[in-house]
């Protein structure tokens, strides 16, 4: 059936800020559908709050609703836009759970518009337990055993039944959030307690225990004909008990027999019907017993999904673009393989390679946090390689989560083979290698298989590793067999450095001379049956390489690797900007990346796509490949976050051109002397400031300065390890902390700045072409100065900052990107105190904010500074239309106001004893994503962003406030003005005296370390929080002797997802928006927004 | 551990691959082919179809989960040498008895490993599958020119009768499962142990003949019906098995046949069969049934394929009446399956017993069963096409 001429129109829904288990896999997903739908002639509708995102370029939808993803929100945009149908199928859970809230409030038939990808029905079977558990019996195959609880008492009895330990699942929740093992009866109380908070339908599934079962996925597409089709088998080498997204995974399956797949296939095919899934994808995953092939079908989700973008990368086949065409009436047999153009999708792919995904964690910033692997994601990203066998994908694979230790490693060992074992019986970040230091330590394969009942195939494959490392070392010459047998194990040049005892540049000159190098084979989905015509490329050591000859001017791009705190989907962003400016300017653009979520890793992106870890090494060899190949102007580094620019200078080195800002105007940036010459020439100020290498050091500079003093490690993004200190015995704290990461050495010293309290922060993105500074926006924070800028919410164009501000800013950015000698982006942050301007630091590379500027004022900073980097000046891109005439410095007064807020993961992440871990923000980034509230004033701007962050902000109810010292003076207006609208006050003493003097009644409620009283008349606020008796928390930290109560209190606001404000900044602009969120919000889409921009000039 | 012992696999064009020995050692001979299925190497091995071939996997790993005796689909290794990247170290599942490894070297197969197996397929994607030689062990060290000479000499596939070396020298029976619908007298082109249980599994009783038999042998039998199976080969070069099943058809006795067994009913109705440049194998295969308008994924094993008409319908050549090509190849328009509209005959050039491969044809032998239960109640014919042509389902 070709396409349905009924649909005209459709309103795709995102999937909001980047959270853990829901990341920008979506964004390629939507990326995907919405260039599908708009190809086919479809008027596509958006709405997504997250700026970050690559679908909510203007240039892919018709109209872009940058809004909270709410069903009224959502209703809004339907009765403005009439959308034909809504697409839900491809914006993870967020949009899947909008879509059922539509449903529920009868908004889809009020305005007569068809759920498409999936029906209500298929949803509601794939989602719901209970059904979803008849339905795979039905099907003839197996479940778990299981029951369904609806309290925890229901649990504790049906527990019974089951006995420990046994799995607890919530309904309706992504990423496995809430659900566990419970082990004792007192887990389970605490696990199925949170389940039942976190879904929607209030109901926990308890399932017999699968632990140490193997676990498969399948992801599967079905069209209206029933053709159905499996895309790619998925194996996760961590067997059941670790979520599928924090697991190793590989594809395509690898230990099964033809008959035991088949069976699996046949299950998958049965459920994806009877689910009713007719015009999308699905993914289910299984179980089996190692010991007798049981096979237990553990869920599905009947929607593109984490696994499905895996397998979409993994195999060539476009799983949400497949789906998008499926939607809209084509049948699999009519839509054409994107990569052969002449075979049809109604095919299965093939791969004569191996993929292997690993999980990137984040523990580092919640060192609280218990770091065992369980049913609920923790994992903040991943990396994926390819090679022509399991040994060079993991090894490549490890090597691109671009951290110390996630490599196998061959140093003296640090523990013995017993404590080893019992290490690696507990999964956790980093159990691969200490599988493999516990082989080399002495256990035997079968060990190590008890120890984690990972499939003895995949031991047997470290064991090899293990068994080549040692061939290596022992070489008596480092010839070329020894160079072949390592890098067909996918060694890297510094393994076989480490091992051989030189350094990683010898080596590679030793192999490079010796004619070692890799080929570079092509992703197919056919394994070499039809010719390919995509160049989508991974390296190996083999014999054939398939890189055609081109004539054209090449510009290699640097993605961002694997997403982490600090560099996520923004810098995806600007990567996939560049190479489509440089792409529309004629260069052949090739993408290096190696994160499957993203849009930059999608092949039809780029003209070439290298999967490759983003390692020098690794980089080095496809620049070789591609100058044989044809004329490389050069690499693009300044966008690809810390990943790309740490890669400048070796790429240099080694002669490659670097493209835009030089790599020694890198260092002017980022060395704390050179740079504060540049300050001083420039007559600009810095917080007084130090470098240290080690603990005495920072203690003599500390004390010179002034505590409190913020400390942090230079060359890291992120914050990371970035901290304020009070007193010199925490900096000695700090120094134990760090010690051992490699982090701080005197080559990369520490930096140790004065921490300025009370100040304004500011952030300016902008462009420099050696003649002109172009100001892309200034942005002004929310919170003080203190508060890593990732984790602060932030206001474009500022809010409280007057002209003369502005100028100064404007003025400071410009000498600044003089002096480094900038060509490209700059990103400066400021803070402003007591009048003075201090710049805290300047970044020669685009910053995480580059995207919320370009869809608050349409100024495409990363497409322009591509092109500066390429030779073009500000005026002939002003010319030529790509900028607007006049900067972001100046924002007529009309404007629309952009509000971005950052989004915190700390439900996701329990201590040891199963408590939430604190909660503050601080100057390490710890958020995962952001969303954007734009509306035509401050209030509403910042209510929306709440709204798409948090769920919004209650307007009446309850507020417990409790203050430090410092904030007792801010509290009493932004409280009064809570009373007036309304709400309750509570508050802990010494809050309370200040606000009742100030005639504000707020009612005293114990604290926490004072305990109930023994009546239990009077609960402590943490006991009120528990019963659901506040709506709003109020909680800022004071000094360490209150730090617990403060813990206690923000803990229980986070475990029972209230809004919680830990700066009177946050409360102050807050309170401003609670009239705005009663009236509801009106929306406009980013292109209403430009052309009201274009009519103002 | 993966030996270090040298091997070469050696084109007739020339091309030489170096790689490792693998399986025994010696020298071998047959056609290179390249098959895509990423899991089921067992069954692939044992395939009499692959007869006379050297078996290039495209997939980089085999052997990972052993072998075992349930997942033979003859009694043997069948093929005639054996192309792999990175063969497995140790065997991994419940049901493996043994190693590949095992099986490969008591079964005197030459094969070689650690080669650049993508840059071979690409290789005879684009010439076509060619003669070819391993050598290992002392035929290592011959010279390139005589291992050229050698594969040179070689028989090439076209033109090539293997079925008397995998046909079963006796006849046997299996008998029926469950209720008993009749006989099927199967000719042994190289049949698969699935093939015949899934018969058996639809109520007949499976009478498996040598590939010698004559047409009186097989109407003595007075089966409910013939079938012909898959099987190496050139299909030019069986003139006496076309002239068998043209007696028999003539005899009124219903057929259904699966891959040579399809090649042999297109020659019997007097169309031509040609040999394909490199062939499908695969299971990943999409085929087009053209009455249903659906699609399914399948297993396919073959390097030659029946010249017909692919839209319309027309009369055979050979006077048996209305015939219609009913499946296609949704990659490349290869005739993958016919049905006669007179006779009561139909057959698919793709492997509905899977083995290794997707399960989504296994209707056929539904059909097939459906179609006999109908003639044996005297139903009308159109009834029994509708059958046969799924516009019953």
């Amino acid at each position: 059936m070709p396409r349905r001429e009924d649909i005209k129109s459709v309103l795709v829904i995102g999937s909001g800020p980047i959270v853990i288990g829901q990341a920008c896999e979506f964004d390629y997903s939507g990326t995907q559908a919405c260039r599908v739908l708009r190809e086919e002639g479809v008027r596509v509708i958006l709405v997504n709050s997250n700026p970050a995102t690559i679908m909510t370029d203007p240039d892919f939808a018709d109209a872009t609703y940058v809004e909270p993803i709410t069903w009224q929100v959502i209703e809004t945009i339907i009765a403005k836009e009439k959308p034909d149908a809504i697409l839900p199928t491809l914006g993870g859970q967020t949009a899947l759970n909008a879509a059922i809230d539509l449903h529920k409030h009868g908004i889809l038939e009020k305005y007569d518009v068809e759920l498409i990808g999936a029906s209500f029905e298929a949803i509601n079977k794939g989602e719901d337990r209970q059904i979803f558990k008849q339905l795979v019996l039905d099907a003839g195959a197996d479940v778990a055993r299981s029951h369904i609880a609806h309290t925890v008492e229901e649990a504790v009895e049906f527990a019974l039944d089951l006995g420990y330990p046994l799995v607890v699942r919530p309904s309706f929740t992504m990423g496995g959030l809430g659900s566990g093992f419970a082990y004792t009866e007192a887990e389970l109380r605490r696990i199925v307690g949170d389940g039942l908070h976190q879904s929607p339908t209030t109901e926990v599934l308890l399932e017999e225990s699968i632990l140490g079962w193997k676990e498969y996925e399948l992801e599967l597409m079905r069209d209206t004909a029933d053709n159905t089709v499996v895309v790619c088998s998925i194996e996760n080498v961590d067997p059941v008990g670790v979520h599928t997204g924090d697991s190793i995974t590989v594809a395509p399956a690898l230990t099964l027999t033809d008959r035991e797949y088949q069976n699996m296939r046949n299950i998958g095919i049965d459920i994806i019907r009877a689910v009713g899934v007719d015009t999308g994808g699905c993914n289910i995953q299984f179980a089996i017993d190692p010991a007798n092939g049981r096979v237990i079908v553990i869920e599905m989700n009947p929607r593109v999904s984490r696994s499905s973008a895996l397998a979409s990368k993994a195999t060539g086949f476009p799983i949400a673009k497949i789906a998008a065409k499926l939607a809209i009436g084509y049948h699999l047999d009519e839509i054409p393989n994107d990569i052969t153009k002449v075979t049809p999708a109604s095919f299965e792919p093939t791969l004569d390679y191996v993929v292997v995904k690993v999980p990137r964690f984040a523990f580092e910033k919640f060192p609280a946090a218990d770091t065992t692997l369980t049913t609920t994601m923790k994992s903040v990203g991943e990396a994926m390689a390819i090679g022509r066998n399991y040994t060079q994908a993991l090894q490549k694979a490890l090597r691109s989560l671009e951290k110390r230790g996630s490599s196998f490693h061959w140093e003296p060992l640090d523990a013995s083979k017993d404590e080893l074992l019992a290490l690696a019986s507990v999964p956790t970040d980093g159990r691969i290698v200490t599988v493999q230091q516990a082989l080399r330590a002495g256990a035997t394969a079968e060990e190590a298989f008890e120890a984690t009942k990972i499939d003895p195939w995949f031991i047997d494959q470290i064991v090899l590793i293990n068994e080549v490392a040692e061939a290596i070392a022992s070489s008596e010459n480092a010839d070329t067999n020894m160079f072949l047998l390592a890098k067909e194990h996918g060694f890297s040049d510094a393994q076989i450095a480490a091992l051989r005892g030189f350094g990683e540049k010898e080596v590679r000159e030793v192999r490079h001379i010796l004619g070692v190098r890799p080929v570079f084979k092509t992703v197919d989905t056919c394994a070499g049956e039809f010719p390919a015509l995509t160049p989508y490329h991974y390296s190996s050591y083999d014999l054939e390489t398939e890189v055609e000859p081109s004539d054209r001017r090449k510009v290699v791009i640097l993605g961002s690797g694997p997403n982490r705190i600090g560099q996520g989907v923004e810098f995806d962003y600007s990567c996939v900007h560049a190479s489509f400016a440089l792409s529309d300017a004629g260069f052949e653009t090739i993408m290096i990346n190696c994160n499957p979520e993203t849009v930059s890793t999608d092949y039809d992106t780029s003209d070439r796509l290298y999967f490759e870890p983003l390692t020098l090494e690794d980089v080095l060899e496809v620049i070789h490949a591609e100058s044989q190949s044809g004329e490389l102007v050069g690499v693009v580094v300044q966008l690809g976050g810390q990943t790309a620019l740490g890669l400048a200078k070796g790429l240099k080195a080694a002669g490659v051109p670097i493209l835009g800002t030089t790599p020694e105007a890198i260092d002017l940036a980022e060395e704390r002397g050179l740079f504060s010459k540049i300050l001083d020439d420039a007559n600009l100020l810095a917080p007084k400031n130090g470098t240290a290498s080690d603990f005495t050091g920072a203690v003599t500079i500390a004390e010179d300065i002034g505590y409190p003093v913020l400390v942090r490690p230079s060359y890291v993004l992120g914050g990371r390890g970035m901290e304020i200190v009070y007193d010199s015995p925490s900096l000695e704290d700090y120094f134990s902390r760090m010690d051992g990461q490699g982090i701080i050495d005197p080559a990369h010293p520490l930096l140790v700045d004065r921490f300025l309290d009370d100040a304004i922060e500011i952030d300016v993105d902008a462009l420099y072409d050696g003649h002109e500074l172009y100001v892309g926006g200034i942005m002004e924070h929310i919170e003080e100065a203190g508060i890593h800028s990732g984790d602060s919410s932030c206001t474009l164009p500022p809010v409280t900052l007057g002209r003369e501000v502005i100028d100064r800013v404007r003025i400071a950015t410009l000498s600044i990107a003089e002096g480094i000698g900038v060509r490209g982006l700059l990103n400066v942050q400021f803070a402003i105190g007591q009048g003075i301007l201090y710049v805290l630091e300047a970044n020669p590379r685009a910053s995480r904010t580059v995207p919320f500027v370009a869809k608050a004022l349409g100024i495409p900073l990363a497409k322009a500074a591509s092109r500066i980097m390429v030779g073009s000046t500000i005026a002939e891109l002003r010319a030529e239309g790509m900028l607007p005439v006049v900067d972001g410095s100046i924002v007529p007064m009309d404007s629309p106001i952009a509000v971005k807020e950052a989004v915190l993961p700390f439900k996701r992440f329990r201590t040891k004893d199963g408590l939430i871990v604190d909660s503050l923000l601080g100057p390490e980034m710890r958020s995962t994503g952001e969303v954007m509230g734009i509306d035509r004033d401050f209030p509403r701007a910042f209510a929306k962003s709440q709204e798409a962050a948090y769920g919004g902000l209650p307007t009446s109810g309850t507020v417990f406030v409790s203050v430090s010292d410092r904030d007792k003076r801010a509290i009493v207006l932004p409280v009064l003005r809570l009373l007036e609208l309304g709400f309750d006050i509570l508050a802990t003493a010494g809050t309370a005296e200040v606000l009742n003097r100030n005639g504000i009644t707020a009612r005293i409620v114990r604290k926490f370390s004072e305990g109930a009283s023994s009546d239990e008349d009077e609960p402590t606020v943490v006991d009120l929080i528990n019963r659901n008796e506040v709506d709003i928390v109020v909680n800022t930290p004071s000094g360490s002797s209150a730090r617990a109560d403060g813990y206690e209190i923000r803990a229980a606001a986070v475990a029972a997802d209230k809004p919680l404000f830990t700066t009177i900044a946050q409360l102050g602009a807050a309170v401003a928006s609670f009239e705005a969120t009663r009236e509801g919000f009106d929306v406009s889409s980013l292109q209403e927004y430009a052309i009201a921009r274009a009519a103002r000039l | 551990m993966i030996s270090t012992e040298p091997a070469v696999l050696v084109l007739e064009d020339g091309k030489r691959y170096a790689g490792r020995a693998y399986g025994a050692r010696g020298r071998t001979l047959g056609e290179a082919v390249f098959a895509t299925g990423m899991t089921g190497y067992q069954e692939t091995l044992s395939d009499p179809s692959y007869a006379g071939q050297i078996v290039l996997q495209t997939a980089p790993h085999i052997g990972n989960t052993g072998t075992n005796d349930e997942d033979l689909e003859s009694a043997k290794i069948w093929v005639a040498g054996y192309v792999v990247r990175d063969p497995s170290r140790m065997v991994s599942n419940f049901r493996a008895t043994r190693s590949l490894d095992d099986d490969l070297v008591s079964g005197g197969i030459v094969g070689i490993s650690g080669v650049d197996t993508r840059a071979i397929t690409r290789h005879l994607r684009s010439l076509g599958a060619m003669r070819a030689g391993i050598f290992s062990g002392d035929d290592f060290d011959l010279s390139d020119s005589e291992q050229l000479a050698i594969v040179r000499d070689a028989e090439a596939m076209a033109g090539r009768n293997l079925s008397k070396e995998v046909s079963t020298p006796e006849q046997y029976t299996i008998d029926a499962v469950g209720e008993r619908v009749g006989s099927v007298a199967v000719l042994d082109l190289g049949v698969k142990t699935s093939t015949l249980r899934y018969l058996a599994q639809r109520g007949f009783d499976v009478v498996v003949l040598p590939e010698s038999v004559t047409t009186e042998e097989v109407v003595a039998l007075k089966p409910s019906a013939l079938f012909y199976s898959n099987g190496p080969g050139d299909p030019e070069a069986s003139e006496r098995h076309v002239q068998l099943l043209r007696d028999v058809l003539s005899e009124k006795i219903p057929y259904f046949g699966i891959c040579f067994g399809n090649q042999l009913l297109g020659r019997a109705l007097g169309f031509g069969t040609y040999k394909l440049p490199f062939g499908h194998r695969g299971i990943n295969q999409p085929v087009l049934d053209k009455t249903t308008g659906r699609v399914e994924i399948t297993s396919q094993n073959h390097g030659f394929a029946v010249d017909a008409p692919r839209e319309g319908v027309v009369d055979s050549p050979a006077g048996f009446g209305r015939v219609e090509v009913s499946h296609l190849s949704l990659n490349d328009n290869v005739v993958e399956g016919i049905r006669c509209l007179d006779i009561d005959a139909f057959s698919v050039q793709y492997h509905p017993e899977a083995a290794a491969g997707p399960h989504d044809s296994m209707y056929l032998f539904d059909r097939f069963r459906d179609m006999v239960l109908a003639i044996d109640k005297g139903e009308p014919q159109t009834e029994i096409h509708s059958i046969i042509d799924g516009k019953n389902q």
